[in-house]
């Protein structure tokens, strides 16, 4: 259907000898065009959009987790570099991604704005005239009447309004003839769903051009602002700076976790204040299924867990009071926890730092020495702490995991463990040197998510208009009804040809039947009720 | 709350029953199939080879063997009725004992899936006869579908995590589910129009006179499967949509590429390319119908092996 050329291609003249290379140049672009528009490439592209998606879903992507895809480069030291280079892993946001998704909306707008202006006159102009031999069309057949020809189309004209055609009778080149369509929300549907697809896309890339995410760790007590400089994590669109951040400062005043009798986890809610900095702010609870939205930003409890808190006792006697630190979940049925408690500034140089590895457990149970959790809720809480002392390596210039040990400078000795145990509440454990561990309590923290995404509302009106047009599109029929009459053979009355054309149902026949039938009622109730009138009209 | 444990049990027996149920309509499906009408191809045949074509005794046979198939069909249905009422059966007494939605785990969704598959056969072979011919095609597939999920997917029935307490619960995966259910009626149907297709294209007398020949005519099956398909599409364009408005509350974005994400949208693209597929010029027909077919393969993949390997957000799988 797009395949057909625009009428203005036929206008070109023949060329009159060797045409100059720009017309040359121009008449392969035109052909370019065409073909970039035309249905065929429209579903090769679709179809390339979806494989071009598949190894998004395959491999480890950055946008969903960085962890995972320095695993696979752990894994498979030699191909990952390959694959990194071809963007496998950052798919949606590479070049060859994007090139498809570009490529197909041209094609869209090219194949859906003629069409549009196409649609646009249609509306405004009549039904066209009937085809020469109506009965060539697959739905025809000729009904017979005793009405003379003007009387028989004015009973199908009513018919015909009646079911809210648009209707005009003309005095064509084969006699007077009456055309008729209806359905025209059907090709407004199918723009309004295509069109809708194109707003959907730019409403996609202005947030990604102006959004930004930050993710951060708070435990109860504490709070963040909204800066990049805070967020453990962040993401943020090229056309955004740091100055643009709405001045929000966020307060994490507790967290609760509810379970049910079998420990399914059935709500988390963090209560929070907030508001500008250094205003007293406003109070709020949000938890799974419902953030905090205010004027554009939205506030996201992404995730849980437990900080536990230690105190350290020097063998001088100083003493380091409330550390406190997060420890990440590693099986969120029962919440066994994982983490590291670094602490450069206890000894007095850099090779006598302390650190603390180690696992949580919120109902823990020691078996053979060995401490796992049988319970998320923090019902009788123990640590597993192993205490390391010597060189931490944190100034050596390579990033570390807040959340773990450097292992090589543990494999290199330049860390030393300096003891082992297993806590309770209140329970302390001393290193070999005098140094006193206690392991004093917990917090809860909150994972929470700052998000600010512009597009997202023209995203969600984009997709209801696009389901709107897909309705129009799918369930609507588009209809042209054709009828002229000619006199019946044998003299008597006359003979209405009817024919129709659908589109967008595959069982036409039956309704055309029905039509013809109805109309073949009501022209003999119109033959009944005009008797008077005589044979020789027609 | 605590589930009642009865209740639970009740559904794990209509469970069975139903695939009993199912399977004896398979049964009986196969033999309408056995009486069906002896194809022309085989009285042709006949005729070559010198017997009198209208021999009487084969007339006899030739009556009788119609209104054999047409009462074992009538069977076949309503066993596949009864069989769709039990069915209906285990979601619903697991919805009573647990007080909730019964779609939070793959075994229920897969459970939902394959009942409004063999609802939406039901509802297209009441309403036209000739589909009940293909009953065994869309009845094995069911059963194999259910011993499946009995056998890999089965969990006791539970609570709902937190992340899952949403009514877009039940707005997302119902439409996921109706979506699922039609577009698996469609993929059988293209399945069976490839089948049949290929034997039209034959000669009259190299025609298959197997179950082939008690087919439907191919037009028939292609255009079931592209009324499934345009009544699936916007449904299933929906349940895309209602998940990334669940998306957006639950996990801070409404669209990340997380892989059960990923998944849909690409069944989405294969289902438009269908529905284009139908309505272009060289794409007509059997080419249409295996894009309908990978289509149907990718829901599939969606379902199982996305769930079960993949780690994404969506791990609500809860398979142990
Ligand atoms: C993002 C990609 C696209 C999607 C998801 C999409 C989806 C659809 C759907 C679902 C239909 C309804 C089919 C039916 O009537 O059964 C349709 C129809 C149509 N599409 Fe697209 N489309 C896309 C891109 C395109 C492109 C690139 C073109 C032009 C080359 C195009 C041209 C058309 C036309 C002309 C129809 C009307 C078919 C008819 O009236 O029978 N579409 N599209």
């Amino acid at each position: 259907m797009t395949t057909t050329a625009p009428a203005r291609e036929a206008a070109a003249p023949p060329p009159p000898a060797r045409p100059s290379v720009g017309r040359r140049i121009g008449a392969r672009l035109l052909l370019w065009w065409r073909r970039l528009t035309a249905m065929r490439t429209a579903i090769v592209l679709l179809f390339l959009l979806a494989l071009a998606a598949v190894p998004g879903s395959l491999l480890p992507q950055r946008s969903l987790s960085q962890a995972n895809v320095r695993g696979y480069f752990a894994d498979h030291p030699d191909l990952a570099p390959v694959l990194d280079r071809l963007y496998l892993f950052d798919v949606f946001s590479s070049p060859w991604f994007a090139a498809v998704y570009l490529l197909l909306f041209i094609s869209l707008i090219g194949c859906v704005l003629p069409r549009a202006v196409e649609h646009v006159r249609a509306l405004r102009s009549a039904p066209p005239p009937a085809p020469r031999n109506l009965l060539r069309l697959p739905d025809s057949g000729a009904v017979p009447t005793a009405l003379p020809a003007d009387a028989a189309l004015d009973v199908v004209e009513e018919e015909l309004r009646v079911r809210r055609y648009r209707v005009v009778r003309r005095d064509g080149a084969h006699g007077p003839e009456v055309s008729a369509e209806k359905g025209y929300l059907k090709e407004t549907g199918n723009l309004l769903f295509h069109l809708s697809l194109i707003a959907l896309l730019l409403g996609l890339a202005g947030g990604k051009l102006w959004g930004y995410e930050g993710s951060i760790l708070v435990t109860e007590g504490d709070g963040f602002c909204n800066s990049f400089q805070q967020y453990d994590t962040y993401s943020a669109g090229p056309l955004i700076d740091s100055g643009d951040l709405s001045p929000v400062c966020v307060d994490l005043e507790g967290f609760q976790a509810e379970y049910e009798p079998d420990l399914t986890a059935s709500s988390f809610t963090a209560d929070i204040r907030y508001g500008g900095p250094g205003e007293e702010g406003r109070t709020a609870t949000i938890g799974v299924n419902s953030p905090l939205r205010s004027e554009g930003d939205r506030l996201y409890l992404t995730g849980h867990g437990f900080s536990p808190t230690f105190s350290v006792t020097l063998p001088d006697g100083e003493q380091f009071t409330d550390v406190t630190v997060p420890f990440l979940p590693s099986d969120p049925t029962t919440m066994a926890s994982e983490g590291a408690l670094k602490l450069p500034d206890v000894g007095g140089g850099s090779d006598q730092q302390l650190a603390l590895e180690g696992f949580f457990a919120p109902t823990g149970l020691v078996q053979g020495g060995v401490l796992t959790s049988i319970d998320p809720r923090p019902l009788d809480p123990k640590v597993a702490v192993v205490a390391y002392q010597g060189y931490l390596g944190l100034d050596s210039g390579l990033p570390q995991s807040v959340y773990s040990l450097d292992a090589s400078q543990i494999e290199r000795g330049r860390l030393t463990e300096a003891g082992a145990a297993n806590l309770s509440l209140g329970d302390s454990m001393t290193l070999e040197d005098g140094t006193v561990i206690t392991f004093d309590g917990f917090k809860e923290f909150a994972a929470l998510q700052y998000s600010h995404d512009p597009g997202q509302i023209w995203v969600l009106v984009s997709a209801i208009s696009l389901l709107t047009g897909l309705l129009g599109l799918l369930l609507l029929r588009r209809e042209r009804v054709f009828a002229r009459p000619g006199p019946a053979p044998d003299g008597g009355g006359t003979v209405l040809t009817l024919a129709s054309l659908t589109r967008g149902s595959s069982e036409s026949a039956p309704r055309f039947a029905a039509l013809t039938d109805d109309l073949r009622a009501a022209l003999a109730a119109r033959t009944a009720s005009q008797p008077e009138v005589s044979p020789r009209d027609s | 709350m605590t589930p009642d444990q009865s209740l639970l049990d009740l559904s794990d027996t209509f469970f069975s029953i139903s695939v009993a149920l199912y399977s004896v309509a398979l049964v009986a499906f196969c033999a309408q199939l056995a009486f069906g009408r002896r194809p022309a191809a085989r009285q042709l045949v006949t005729a070559g080879g010198g017997a009198a074509p209208d021999a009487p005794a084969d007339t006899a046979e030739d009556l009788a063997a119609p209104r054999r198939a047409q009462r074992w069909g009538a069977v076949a249905m309503a066993l596949t009725a009864i069989g769709a009422l039990t069915h209906a059966g285990v979601l619903v007494c697991r919805a009573f004992a647990l007080d909730r939605l019964p779609w939070g785990n793959m075994y229920e969704f897969g459970t939902a899936v394959v009942l409004v598959a063999v609802v939406a056969y039901l509802v297209l072979a009441v309403r036209s006869p000739a589909l009940r011919h293909i009953g065994v095609f869309v009845l094995a597939p069911v059963v194999l579908g259910m011993v499946g999920i009995g056998l890999f997917l089965y969990v006791e029935g539970g609570p709902l995590v937190a992340a899952l307490r949403s009514a877009w619960l039940a707005i997302h995966v119902t439409a996921a589910i109706i979506g699922f259910g039609i577009f698996l009626v469609s993929g059988i149907a293209s399945v069976l129009y490839l089948v049949r297709s290929k034997d039209e294209q034959k000669p009259a007398e190299e025609r298959g006179t197997g179950f082939v020949s008690r087919l439907p005519e191919s037009s028939v099956l292609d255009r079931l499967a592209h009324r499934t398909a345009v009544f699936g599409f916007p449904i299933w364009t929906f349940a895309v949509i209602a998940g990334a408005i669940w998306a957006e509350s639950a996990w801070g974005r409404f669209w990340g590429w997380d892989p059960k994400e990923t998944w849909s949208f690409i069944a989405w693209v294969v289902y438009a390319a269908y529905l284009h597929a139908r309505t272009t010029a060289g794409w007509r027909g059997r080419p249409a119908a295996w894009v309908n077919v990978v289509g149907l393969i990718i829901m599939v993949f969606n379902l199982t092996f996305v769930n079960l390997v993949s780690s994404g957000l969506h791990s609500y799988a809860g398979v142990e």
